[in-house]
């Protein structure tokens, strides 16, 4: 059953994430981003991730899909592009040639270290804590140990870090009024 | 026979480094800003994916919090990039990453 959900899911992604790449319309490229964000928040809950796939529904496929869909709106850049062109000769080759060889360098680790971390699945109190192991909210309440006993301070951080992404947004898209 | 395989920690490894190598190539060949950020995006994800792998193969819940902080971070990053965008598209209509060079030395 794990192996269906894990084959469909995969077949989300990769299919979505060839959509984002190949198509021409913009449109139909955030809409193959959303279908490839559902498949991985699909194999979130299949590794009991349940908080990060709902967050990444809600975060990634609702907030910042949606923002790529006004933008492209508001700017009207919504023409159809030509992929035909290519501007330097060699680029389309050279960039196939790096990626294959970045995909075949981490397969090959991941396959070479598939026995390297069989030994000792630590299962430190953190996780899923004695407790409430059991329990339905089980991964949130791991989650939340985590993040508000070991990562305060960056959780800190992170708000400051939003507020200058907003202020900072807000000042590059402002019309400048022209002086009188 | 076939349903009592279940899918290892490799398989989401291997899944995660297609998906950042598909990222990747549309990076490298996609002319469109707003293509290329939607192709930095799944790279992101493919990070997370390999991430929420890891957490759960050595039982820590430390890859969980980590994705949680790479989500904040891609959110913050795409709200300035797309504002950095629309302030250029709006000066130059239809631009393509070939016509922004103007930050060259």
């Amino acid at each position: 059953m794990e192996l269906v959900v894990f084959v469909i899911a995969a077949a989300m992604i990769l299919v979505g994430a060839v959509g984002v790449i190949v198509r021409t319309h913009p449109v139909h490229c955030a809409l193959s981003l959303i279908l490839t964000l559902f498949g991985i928040a699909v194999l979130f809950i299949e590794e009991n991730a349940q908080f990060l796939a709902a967050v990444q529904v809600i975060v990634y496929a609702g907030a910042i899909v949606v923002l790529f869909l006004f933008v492209i709106m508001l700017l009207g850049v919504d023409g159809v592009e030509d992929l035909r062109v290519e501007p330097f000769k060699i680029q389309r080759p050279l960039a196939a040639i790096v990626s294959v060889a970045i995909v075949g360098l981490v397969i090959a680790a991941a396959v070479s270290a598939r026995n390297a971390f069989v030994a000792a699945p630590v299962i430190s109190p953190q996780v899923a804590g004695a407790a409430d192991a059991g329990a339905h909210d089980a991964n949130i309440r791991a989650l939340a140990r985590d993040l508000f006993s070991n990562h305060v301070f960056t959780f800190e951080l992170t708000s400051a870090l939003l507020v200058i992404a907003v202020v900072g947004t807000v000042l590059l898209s402002r019309k400048i009024k022209a002086a009188p | 026979m076939i349903a009592s395989i279940e899918p290892t920690t490799t398989w989401y490894l291997i899944l995660a480094a297609l998906l950042f190598g598909i990222g990747s190539l549309g990076v490298m060949v996609r002319r469109n800003p707003l293509v290329l950020f939607m192709c930095v995006e799944l790279m992101l994800n493919a990070v997370n994916l390999s991430f929420v792998a890891f957490a759960v193969k050595m039982g820590d819940i430390g890859g969980q919090t980590t994705v949680f902080f790479v989500l904040v971070v891609a959110a913050a990053e795409v709200v300035v990039g797309l504002g950095i965008i629309v302030s250029i598209l709006r000066r130059r209509p239809g631009a393509t990453t070939d016509d922004l060079d103007e930050l060259r030395g």
